[in-house]
């Protein structure tokens, strides 16, 4: 069992929880993930480890509420405990040697870039750090990039607040602009990775996106989180989460990822009426 | 009084149009009368032919004898002396293929029930006996086993018995390796095996779950950590594809995710578990192992129509245990041999249809089987809308890529020194699928103990 030693609310749907699990923050890297379960009945799903801290030994985990097992997690509350939590899985992002680079994230994927931000900030190079929300009320971890970053672009699809658009609009005219990114990392969702690997391929620039494809075990032993790159089969628990963005197949990815939409919906809708949850 | 029936004592099998609906056991198992009647069929070979086949030479003809005169844990005690999985190597073995295949009874008419008779005795203790954990002093020293299968088990469970403090470090949430996400409940009740694990925890070995070992901890860490030495039991996991178009279309599974989502998850409870699963109307399984016949099995209790076994060589190539192949017959599975699946066709991104080249027997290969080689001109395709592909697991890499002079095949095999197991490192042992590939329960159980025996040389040196 795994204690829930804070937990905060970042908006609405978003949820930041830090875990007691010394032997995993002991080991985390950016990039790394877990896999947890909630209950005895639970599916097991996988959350990128946003930040740890190996003294206190605690993983932070920063999840959205999409369906039913993402909101019976959100219910937990401090002091009390996750049933299954693995991890480190996956490889650490490689983020040595860059000089200049545009993190982008996409509303939940901010979380996820964050750690990546943060070390290459400590690593020395200077960060843009580019995220995009649909708006103003569902902007997270902005105070975390400020510290990390040399620049901070927001954009909200409404306007809201800071720019009025894509991630990929900013992108593209700071690029144009003459800024000379040796990486750009792009995390959230597949449509937007894919847009973002689309432009900066045009430019020739070095492009990681993680992929977040269904897992069980997420230790290479089914199969199911496979994703095409470079037209080879690649398992994004063990060879990724991170891949070339100007490799992946990200239509491929787009079906898989919603080859069960039937029945998460399902089992979302009865877990609301109070039949299935625990 | 011996029985000279030419058959054995039949067993008590559910319905096959009953059980290809849930997931409840097939085989029910003897009863004590019918368990004696067969043990007298046993005609107590003076040289003991069963015993060659037995891969851990279990004392055939002893606890046979102790059955007949109605000492069932006699028997049990007979069993256990190499063989500490009973319950399940009764179930699962392939004793056509091992001790039966050896039975005199066999010459003429059917062999020995030898498997259902270390069934029933096993069963018999768990029912009747409580286990009493003996007192064990502990010797100072510690051992790690990374994988909680029949070879970690077993390990474990000899360790401990010579007072080892054991450890075991597992990747999944529940223990029990293929025996739990594998096969399945109607071939292999969960609770079994979880009573194995509850057994060795009562002997004072610590299972830790959630332990991904070559990223949580390194073998090289177990060290520091204090473990005098460290058994690897991780299995053949890895998946194989076909490498055929249409691999990534959605609904198609690998035997590892579709039984992983069944029997780890129990996808078959959804909603009221929240793993879900899709199995179609029409099922195609590609291949002819026990994972297949499983596979199969498990789509048919599901709900699906028709479910079909592709498999590219016959009937007398198939590796699946003969039991298994003829329980899929009863329960609907239907059998397309001499057919290879040559690619799988989609519509809008779903499995529509999968496309198959009939196959003839040429001159035999190096495995000693008959080569299948393509008959032009003769594909066909056959509408379905869930491929199921089981053509084989291999060593996952995990462990070799994070331990630095662990030698491996090129398969990925783990090398071992085949009479003590030890691996290229001093103090870390292997066994198991991890070491063989895909293979059976039994071997990996022995290899597990042969591991425990030379772990303990190597200590107590
Ligand atoms: C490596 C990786 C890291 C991730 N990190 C984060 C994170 O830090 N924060 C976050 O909010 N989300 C993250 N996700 C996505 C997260 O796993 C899903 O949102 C979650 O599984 C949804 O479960 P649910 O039951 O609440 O929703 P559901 O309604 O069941 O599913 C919603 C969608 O989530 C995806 N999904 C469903 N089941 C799984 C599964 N077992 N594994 C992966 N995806 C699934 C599907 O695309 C599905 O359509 C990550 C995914 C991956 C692969
Ligand atoms: C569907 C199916 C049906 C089968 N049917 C039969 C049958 O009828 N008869 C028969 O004799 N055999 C059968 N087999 C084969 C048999 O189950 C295997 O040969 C046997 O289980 C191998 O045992 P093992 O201990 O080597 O590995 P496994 O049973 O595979 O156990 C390995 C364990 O190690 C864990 N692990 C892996 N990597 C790590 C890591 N890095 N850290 C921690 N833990 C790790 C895994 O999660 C797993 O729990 C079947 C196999 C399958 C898949
Ligand atoms: S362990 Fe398997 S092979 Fe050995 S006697 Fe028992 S059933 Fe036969
Ligand atoms: S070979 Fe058959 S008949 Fe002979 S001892 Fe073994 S089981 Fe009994
Ligand atoms: S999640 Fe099973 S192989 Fe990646
Ligand atoms: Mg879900």
């Amino acid at each position: 069992m795994y204690k829930i030693i804070k937990k905060r609310v970042l908006n609405p749907s978003v949820k930041s929880m830090e875990v007691y699990a010394p032997a995993i923050a002991k080991k985390a890297e950016p990039g790394q993930f877990i896999i947890l379960r909630v209950h005895e009945k639970g599916e097991r799903i996988p959350l990128t480890i946003s930040d740890f801290n190996r003294d206190k030994g605690t993983v932070t985990i920063t999840f959205q509420e999409v369906g039913k097992t993402t909101k019976l997690l959100g219910r937990l509350e401090e002091g009390e405990e996750i049933l299954d939590f693995v991890g480190p899985l996956g490889k650490a992002s490689e983020l040595e040697g860059y000089k200049k680079v545009a993190v982008i994230g996409g509303g939940l994927g901010t979380a996820i870039a964050y750690p990546q931000a943060k070390k290459l900030h400590n690593l020395g190079a200077e960060v843009h750090s580019i995220v995009g929300f649909r708006n103003k009320d569902l902007i997270i971890y902005e105070e975390e990039l400020n510290q990390v970053s040399d620049k901070v672009f927001i954009t909200t699809d409404d306007g809201s607040n800071g720019h009025k658009g894509f991630v990929s609009d900013v992108l593209q005219q700071l690029i144009e602009e003459g800024n000379k990114y040796d990486l750009v990392i792009a995390i959230g969702p597949l449509i937007m990775m894919k847009v973002v690997s689309e432009l900066t391929k045009k430019y020739g620039i070095k492009t990681i996106v993680s992929m977040n494809t269904i897992m069980i075990d997420g230790t290479g032993m089914c199969g199911g989180c496979r994703v095409t790159v470079g037209g080879e089969i690649k398992f994004a628990c063990v060879d990724g989460p991170d891949f070339d963005g100007h490799l992946v197949d990200f239509d491929e990815a787009m079906r898989r990822g919603a080859m069960y939409k039937e029945e998460e919906a399902y089992s979302d809708h009865i877990c609301k009426i109070g039949l299935g949850g625990n | 009084m011996s029985n000279t029936a030419l058959k054995k004592v039949e067993i008590t099998e559910r319905d096959p149009k009953v059980r290809n609906k849930d997931f409840k056991e097939v085989v029910l198992g003897y009863t004590e009368e019918e368990a004696k009647q067969e043990a007298k069929r046993c005609l107590q070979c003076k040289h003991r032919p069963c015993v060659q086949g037995c891969p851990v030479n279990v004392k055939i003809p002893d606890f046979i004898k102790l059955v007949s005169e109605g000492d069932f844990e006699g028997a049990y005690e007979k069993i256990k002396e190499t063989n500490s999985l009973p319950a399940v190597c009764g179930r699962v073995c392939p004793q056509e293929s091992q001790c039966e295949s050896r039975c005199v009874r066999g010459i003429k008419g059917e062999s020995v029930g030898i498997g259902r008779l270390e069934r029933f005795v096993a069963d018999w203790h768990m029912k009747n006996v409580e286990e009493k954990p003996s007192e064990i002093k502990l010797n100072g020293k510690k051992v790690a086993i990374v994988g909680s299968g029949p070879a970690g088990l077993s390990c474990a469970g000899d360790l401990a018995k010579k007072g080892y403090e054991v450890t075991i470090f597992e990747a999944f949430h529940t223990a029990g390796g293929v025996l739990m996400y594998g096969i399945p409940e109607f071939r292999l009740p969960k609770k079994i095996v979880q009573k194995e694990i509850e057994n060795l925890k009562a002997i004072g070995v610590k299972v830790e779950t959630n332990m991904v070992i070559g990223k949580v901890f390194s073998i090289e860490e177990l060290f520091e950590q204090g473990f005098d030495a460290v058994f690897i039991g991780s299995g053949a996991g890895l998946p194989s594809f076909m490498k055929i178009p249409g691999e990534n279309l959605n609904g198609v599974y690998t035997a590892n995710e579709f039984l992983t989502r069944i029997n780890l998850m129990k996808a078959y409870k959804f909603p009221e578990t929240d793993t879900p699963i899709k199995v179609g109307k029409k099922v195609a399984v590609i291949g002819g192992g026990n994972v297949a016949m499983d596979a199969a099995r498990s789509a048919k209790r599901l709900g699906a129509e028709e479910v079909f076994i592709i498999y590219r060589r016959s009937e007398e190539e198939m590796p699946a245990r003969l039991e298994e192949v003829h329980h899929a017959k009863e329960e609907g599975i239907i059998f397309k041999i001499l057919h290879n699946p040559t690619q799988i066709l989609g519509e809008n991104g779903w499995v529509k249809a999968i496309e198959c080249v009939k196959m003839e027997l040429g001159e035999p290969d190096a495995s000693g089987r008959r080569r299948p080689i393509p008959i032009k001109g003769s594909e066909e395709s056959l509408e379905i809308d869930t491929v199921i592909i089981a053509i084989g697991q291999s060593p996952n890499p995990l462990i070799k890529s994070t331990t630095k002079n662990l030698k491996t095949h090129d398969w990925g095999g783990i090398i071992i020194d085949e009479q003590t197991g030890a691996t290229s490192i001093p103090g870390v042992y292997a066994g198991g699928d991890a070491v063989t590939g895909a293979a059976t329960v039994i071997l990996a159980m022995g290899a597990g103990k042969t591991a425990a025996k030379s772990i303990d040389e190597y200590l107590i040196r």
